[in-house]
């Protein structure tokens, strides 16, 4: 094996060093899951009645159900009786300074180019009047509130706003969904809830981060995103720096809903603990998300940057019920080391002109495996849609693979699907290529890197993507420093 | 500026180069000329640092360091340019930035500041003129879907922009039109200076006649057997190279 093979083996193979943070304390329900557990945990959350019982339909459901067995991830068996169903907002110690903050972790905020202050909120030190938190929040609320935006936990928008909720909840992913939503709908925690009121375009990023401090939202999380006719919002979960987390089991689930003429943008960045070398812990990310672009004219788009996680097994997708609407996915996936990556979306199309978009970027590395699975299905009604999609593959390195698996069901004859695939690999004249006009082999992998994923990062907002740049290079550089 | 000596190089095991002495000093041009697969891109190639071409015996010292021991980006850094016989492509980066990239690489190496975009944007348009490139070109990504005359002037605007100590030129004019070979020459003689050197690989007398080398060797099957003003190019051009091979021959 040559050095640059070797090289580019090397900087897959690096160990992940960000430790975890354990000293937390909690407030929670005995271990496993049945009624009364579900009980107790929408009573602590003083829930109203319909929701107790779309809870308790949702675990009935659930029992029935059996645990998918995707072909293209491996992972030992869950014990659901096992799992802590329910803890109260986790009071984190709060440390004084930076100084206590482990250096490997902020040489790796540092390299993500985070801010000093929200390399605190993060670390969980206390904030000095320089930047307060708190009042940021509020401001930022209160300019939000003006327009008639709710941007709340969920929990609270089931105080305050019971009937919104309880319209829209579960009409995109109904509780029946699948097994880990239904699980998901037994037993969430917590989450976001927004709601943009007709013809208000929102005048700033919604970020879970301007929450970070709020509460901690725990592994069943549970977001629910509507724009009424014609307004507009853009929304980012999640954040590029590692994120401590003990739960194993993450099962989300995220609806989007669009109303005529509305468009939702929801970006993720995604750097859960992935694991170690040999493939042992790092979470399993097992989420539902899905948008309905319910009207006229109305546009949902996602854009992820996947590079945590053990196993990530997810399908962001959008159903096209609105004549004239628009679905939208943009993904960069990257698995090192044992990581594995079932991804991809399903696009819906069920009115007429309806159009779809679909751009996959697998980056496969160390002994990894990263799938792209999506559906195109375009339903008997669906006059002139269209349909885009583009799925490339990069591997870096010989142990990895890349698999993808487009499934295409088209029920309309004016419509038009169009499906391009590539496979590349970092071929090592390449580097030297490189190498000869001055770049060392780490900075020549990450430009290449970047430069194939750009047609993706140019969707996310000009923070985030910057932050994504720099995660990659981390990702496969793997260690920090 | 170069010493090499008793250069021996295989490749998979097969001896390519067998014995080469060559020494360029500041300021000069030479020229290599040789048949098909006597090695001269291999000898290009080693200087450059590429893997895999193993140095089984003697030295090349590059301004009185040890080259051999040197990563091929110190190399770059250093001053050591290589206009590829075969450029690669390299989709999803464009021109200019993949050589943003690479200069301010060099500068961080000497301990410059780096350059911004809107200096490098003019360094660019100067350079480009020189070398008389399309800047669509530049946009593009690097070397994608460019002709082959097109990737050949890529190579030269590159050196131009890099502005090396050592240039190594491996068979720049092949694949280049008339016009263009001109102006690939002048770029190069634009580039010279008392303190730069270039190694010129080249099957045609005539690109020597543009860019006019201090002295030529002949390589075949991996030895200089000849070395010459710019006249021996044009009795090779005349007499081939069976002639030099025979005495060769007879001299072993
Ligand atoms: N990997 C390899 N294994 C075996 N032989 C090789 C290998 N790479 C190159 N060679 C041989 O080394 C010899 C020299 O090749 P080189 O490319 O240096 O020739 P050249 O003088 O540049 O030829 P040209 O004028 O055609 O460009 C050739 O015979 C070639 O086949
Ligand atoms: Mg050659």
């Amino acid at each position: 094996m040559s050095d640059e093979k070797k090289h580019i083996e090397k900087l897959a193979n690096q160990e992940y060093k960000y430790g975890f943070v354990t000293d937390i304390e909690v407030d929670a329900v005995p271990k496993g899951l049945n009624e009364d557990i579900i009980r107790l945990i929408s009573e602590k959350k003083n829930e109203q009645e319909f929701m107790l019982e779309w809870r308790l339909k949702a675990f009935r459901q659930w029992q029935k159900m059996e645990e998918p067995h995707w072909p293209n991830v491996e992972y030992p068996p869950v014990d659901y009786q096992n799992i802590v169903y329910y803890s109260a907002p986790k009071q984190q110690k709060k440390l004084e300074s930076l100084d206590e903050v482990d250096p490997e972790l902020l040489r790796t905020y540092e390299k993500l180019g985070i801010p000093l202050d929200e390399q605190k909120m993060l670390t969980g030190v206390a904030v000095d009047a320089v930047f307060d938190s708190v009042s940021v929040a509020t401001t930022f609320k209160d300019k939000l509130a003006e327009l008639g935006i709710i941007f709340s936990s969920f929990s609270e928008a089931l105080q305050n706003h019971p009937e919104l909720v309880k319209k829209y909840l579960g009409t995109v992913v109904p509780y029946t969904d699948n097994f880990f939503a239904s699980l998901n709908s037994a037993v969430f925690s917590d989450g976001s809830f927004v709601y943009i009121p007709k013809g208000v375009r929102c005048p700033m990023e919604l970020s879970t981060y301007f929450r970070i401090n709020a509460a901690d939202t725990g592994q069943f999380e549970r977001t629910l995103i509507v724009a009424d006719e014609g307004s507009y919002v853009s929304y980012l979960e999640g954040c590029t720096a590692p994120m401590r987390d003990e739960n194993q089991l993450h099962a989300a689930v995220v609806e989007l809903i669009a109303l005529d003429n509305a468009e939702i943008k929801y970006s993720t960045v995604q750097n859960w603990y992935p694991g170690d070398k040999e493939g042992k812990g790092g979470i399993f990310n097992f989420v539902t998300k899905r948008g309905a672009c319910r009207g006229f004219n109305s546009k949902i788009s996602w854009t992820q940057v996947e590079t945590g996680s053990a196993i990530t097994w997810k399908y962001p997708s959008v159903l096209l019920q609105g004549d004239n609407s628009v679905g939208e996915f943009y993904s960069v996936a990257l698995t090192n080391n044992f990581q594995q990556a079932d991804t991809g979306t399903k696009m819906i199309h069920l009115g007429k002109n309806t159009r779809s978009t679909i751009v996959s970027k697998g980056i496969s590395a160390g002994k990894s495996q990263n799938s792209y699975r999506g559906l195109v299905k375009i339903a008997k009604k669906a006059t002139n849609a269209r349909n885009y999609s583009q799925c490339d593959s990069l591997l870096l390195g010989d142990k990895c693979g890349a698999h993808t698996f487009p499934y295409i069901e088209v029920n309309n004859t004016s419509s038009k699907v169009e499906h391009e695939a590539t496979t590349s690999k970092i071929e090592e004249d390449q580097i030297f290529y490189c190498n000869q006009r001055g770049l060392s082999t780490e900075d020549a992998v990450n430009m290449i890197v970047n430069g194939y994923c750009k047609e993706v990062f140019r969707e996310l907002p000009m923070e985030f993507a910057v932050e994504a740049q720099n995660l990659l290079a981390i990702s496969l550089e793997g260690s920090v420093g | 500026m170069l010493e090499i000596k008793n250069l021996h190089v295989s490749v998979e095991g097969n001896e390519i180069l067998k014995g080469i002495d060559l020494t360029i000093n500041p300021g000069e041009v030479h020229a290599i000329m040789g048949p098909n697969g006597s090695g001269k891109s291999t000898l290009a190639l080693v200087l450059a640092g590429k893997e895999g071409y193993e140095v089984t015996e003697g030295s090349v010292l590059y301004k009185g360091k040890d080259l051999l021991e040197m990563a091929p980006e110190e190399r770059a850094c250093e001053g050591v340019f290589l206009a590829f016989q075969y450029p690669v492509e390299i989709p999803g980066i464009s021109n200019t930035y993949f050589l943003k990239s690479g200069l301010n690489a060099k500068r961080k190496y000497q301990g410059l500041e780096q350059m911004d975009a809107i200096d490098f944007l003019q360094l660019v348009k100067q350079k480009a003129k020189l070398v008389e490139i399309d800047e669509k070109l530049l946009k593009r990504p690097v070397n994608e879907g460019f002709s082959g005359g097109e990737k050949k002037r890529n190579e030269i605007f590159q050196m131009a922009i890099l502005d090396p100590d050592l240039g190594i030129l491996d068979e720049t004019d092949s694949g280049l039109d008339i016009d263009a070979l001109r102006i690939v020459a002048n770029g190069v003689n634009k580039l010279k200076g008392p303190e730069k050197s270039f190694l010129v690989i080249t099957h045609y007398q005539r690109l020597l006649n543009y860019i006019v080398p201090d002295i030529v060797h002949v390589l075949s099957e991996g030895r200089i057997i000849r070395s010459g003003d710019k006249n021996l190019a044009l009795e090779l051009e005349e007499k081939g190279y069976d002639w030099l091979k025979k005495e060769a021959e007879q001299v072993a």
